[in-house]
C-alpha cells in the first residue's frame, strides 16, 4: 500500500475547526432528536399499555409505520416528499422559509424515528412493573394518570435505564445520516477534510474515534447512574 | 353498608361471577372462602370496582359502583384494599408508599401525611422501619406496611384479597394478629382467605363460594358446626382435618 500518512493534518487549520464544529452539530442533532424521541415515545408507549382500545391502537399504529421503515428513507420523506405533500404555501413555508431546513428536518425525522423505539422500551418497562403496582394504586384512590406519574413511569424508567442508554447511543450514532440531507455533522466535515487533504484514512479514523468515545462516556456515565436508581430497591424485589 | 345484589360476570363467554347477592353491614367481618378458582378474589375486586362486571348492582355506602357517573378514584379512596402480594410501591420508603395516596387523593399536607403514617406503622409495630425500602422487609413486614398503607386514608371498609397466602407459615400470625385488631376495633372487613382459624375466631358470617355462585352465607358458627350445602361440607372436612 503506497499512502503518505500524515495524521498532523487533523490538528492543522482549517480542518480542526471543521471537525470540532461537526461534532457541535452531531451532539444538537442527537440531544434535539433524543429529546423528542424520549417524550413522545414516552407517550406513544405509555399509551400502549392504557385501557382504551383506540390509545392502544394509535400506539401501535405509530411503532408499526416507523420501526419498519427504513431510518435513512425516513429522512428523505420528510425533507423532500414532505413539502410537495403539503398544501403549497406550507410547503413553500418548509422550502424558503424555515431556518436551518436540513438541521429541523434530520432533527424531526430522527427525533420521531427514535420516539418508535423508546416506545417498545417505556411499554415492556411499564409490563414489567406490573399490573398489580397498578391496581394497588388505584385501590387507594389514585387516578389512572396519577398511577402512571407516580408509580409506572418512575418504575418504568428504572428498569429501561440500560436499554433507553442503548437508544440513546443509537440516536448519536444514527446521527450521521444527516448528512445526506447536508447537515455538516462529524461525518460530513470527516469527508469534507479526507476530500481536501486526500488524508482519508485520518479523517475518519478521527471521526470514528470520536463517535467510540463518546459513546464509551456515556455507556459509562449511564452504568453509574442505573446502579443509583437500582439502590433504591428496585429491580430485585417488588416487581414480581 | 355494601350490597350485592344479583352479580354476575363474564370474561368472554367464560362465566366467573354467577348470581351473587348478599349485604355487608358496618362493623361486621365477613370471611370469603372456597376452592380456588371459585370467584372470591374477582368478587372483592368488584366492591371497589378493579374489575368490571356486566350484570347486577353494587352498592357501597348507598353509592354505586358499577355505575359509569360514580366517581371511582373518590369511592376507592373511602374503600382500604390489601393484596395477596403486597404490591408495596419498590421505589418509595415505607412512609412514602403510606404517604402517597395522603398526599395525592387527600391532599393532606407533607406534614401531617407523615405523622399519620408513623402512628400507624406504630399500630402494626413496624415505626423503626419507617425509611427503610420494601424490598428490605420480610414478607409479613411487607404485608403489615400494606395494611397501613390502606388504613391511612381513614377507609370505611377494608378489603382482603388472601392477605396471608404469600407468606411464610411462621408471618401469618403476625398478619392476622393485626388484622384481629382491626376487626376488634369495629372496622368493616371482608376478607378472603383459606385461614379457617381466623374466619372461626373473628368472622361474624362466612361465604361460602364455588363456582363462581354464593353458595352458603351463614353465621360462622353455623357454617362450622353444620354447613346447609354438601359442597362446603366436603370443602370443610378437607380442610379442616390437617
Amino acid at each position: 500500500m503506497r499512502y503518505n500518512w500524515n495524521w498532523s493534518v487533523l490538528f492543522a487549520d482549517p480542518y480542526l475547526g471543521w471537525l470540532l464544529s461537526g461534532l457541535g452539530w452531531t451532539v444538537l442533532v442527537s440531544a434535539a432528536a433524543w429529546i423528542i424521541g424520549l417524550a413522545l415515545g414516552s407517550v406513544i408507549g405509555v399509551m400502549r399499555t392504557l385501557p382504551s382500545p383506540i390509545a392502544r391502537a394509535i400506539g401501535a399504529t405509530y411503532v408499526e409505520i416507523f420501526r419498519n421503515i427504513p431510518l435513512l428513507v425516513q429522512i428523505f420523506l420528510f425533507y423532500f416528499v414532505l413539502p410537495e405533500l403539503l398544501p403549497r404555501e406550507m410547503g413553500r413555508w418548509l422550502k424558503r422559509d424555515l431556518p436551518h431546513p436540513e438541521f429541523t428536518m434530520a432533527v424531526i425525522s430522527l427525533g420521531l424515528y427514535t420516539a418508535c423505539r423508546v416506545a417498545e422500551q417505556v411499554r415492556a418497562g411499564i409490563n414489567t412493573a406490573g399490573r398489580g403496582q397498578a391496581s394497588a394504586g388505584l385501590a387507594t384512590g389514585l387516578t389512572l394518570a396519577q398511577v402512571y406519574r407516580f408509580i409506572l413511569l418512575p418504575l418504568a424508567y428504572r428498569l429501561t435505564i440500560p436499554a433507553l442508554t442503548n437508544e440513546f447511543l443509537n440516536v448519536f450514532k444514527n446521527s450521521s445520516l444527516a448528512l445526506t440531507i447536508g447537515v455538516l455533522e462529524l461525518t460530513a466535515r470527516a469527508r469534507a477534510v479526507a476530500d481536501y487533504t486526500y488524508q482519508s484514512i485520518e479523517a475518519f479514523a478521527a471521526a470514528s474515534l470520536i463517535y467510540a468515545s463518546i459513546s464509551f462516556l456515556i455507556a459509562f456515565l449511564m452504568r453509574r447512574v442505573e446502579r443509583r436508581a437500582r439502590l433504591a430497591g428496585t429491580l430485585a424485589a417488588g416487581t414480581h | 353498608m355494601i350490597t350485592l345484589e344479583h352479580l354476575s360476570k363474564w370474561y368472554g363467554s367464560t362465566q366467573v361471577l354467577d348470581d351473587c347477592s348478599t349485604q355487608i353491614e358496618k362493623g361486621e367481618v365477613v370471611v370469603i372462602c372456597g376452592p380456588s378458582g371459585s370467584g372470591k378474589s374477582t368478587l372483592i375486586k368488584c366492591v371497589n370496582g378493579l374489575e368490571p362486571f356486566q350484570k347486577g348492582t353494587i352498592s357501597v355506602d348507598g353509592i354505586s359502583v358499577g355505575d359509569p357517573a360514580t366517581n371511582l378514584p373518590k369511592l376507592r379512596s373511602r374503600i382500604g384494599m390489601v393484596f395477596q402480594s403486597f404490591e408495596l410501591y419498590p421505589h418509595m420508603s415505607v412512609v412514602g408508599n403510606i404517604c402517597l395516596a395522603q398526599l395525592h387523593v387527600l391532599k393532606r399536607s407533607e406534614d401531617a401525611a407523615r405523622a399519620r403514617a408513623l402512628e400507624l406503622l406504630d399500630r402494626v409495630g413496624l415505626r423503626s422501619h419507617a425509611d427503610r425500602f420494601p424490598s428490605t422487609l420480610s414478607g409479613g413486614q411487607q404485608q403489615r406496611v400494606a395494611i397501613a398503607r390502606a388504613l391511612a386514608l381513614d377507609p370505611i371498609a377494608m378489603l382482603f384479597d388472601e392477605p396471608t397466602s404469600a407468606l411464610d407459615p411462621e408471618m401469618i400470625n403476625e398478619v392476622l394478629d393485626v388484622m384481629t385488631e382491626l376487626a376488634k376495633d369495629g372496622m368493616t372487613m371482608v376478607v378472603v382467605t383459606h385461614e379457617m382459624g381466623f374466619a372461626r375466631r373473628v368472622a361474624d358470617r362466612v361465604l361460602f363460594m364455588d363456582a363462581g355462585a354464593i353458595v352458603e352465607d351463614a353465621k360462622t358458627a353455623a357454617f362450622f358446626d353444620k354447613p346447609v350445602s354438601e359442597r362446603a361440607a366436603r370443602f370443610l372436612s378437607k380442610i379442616l382435618h390437617h
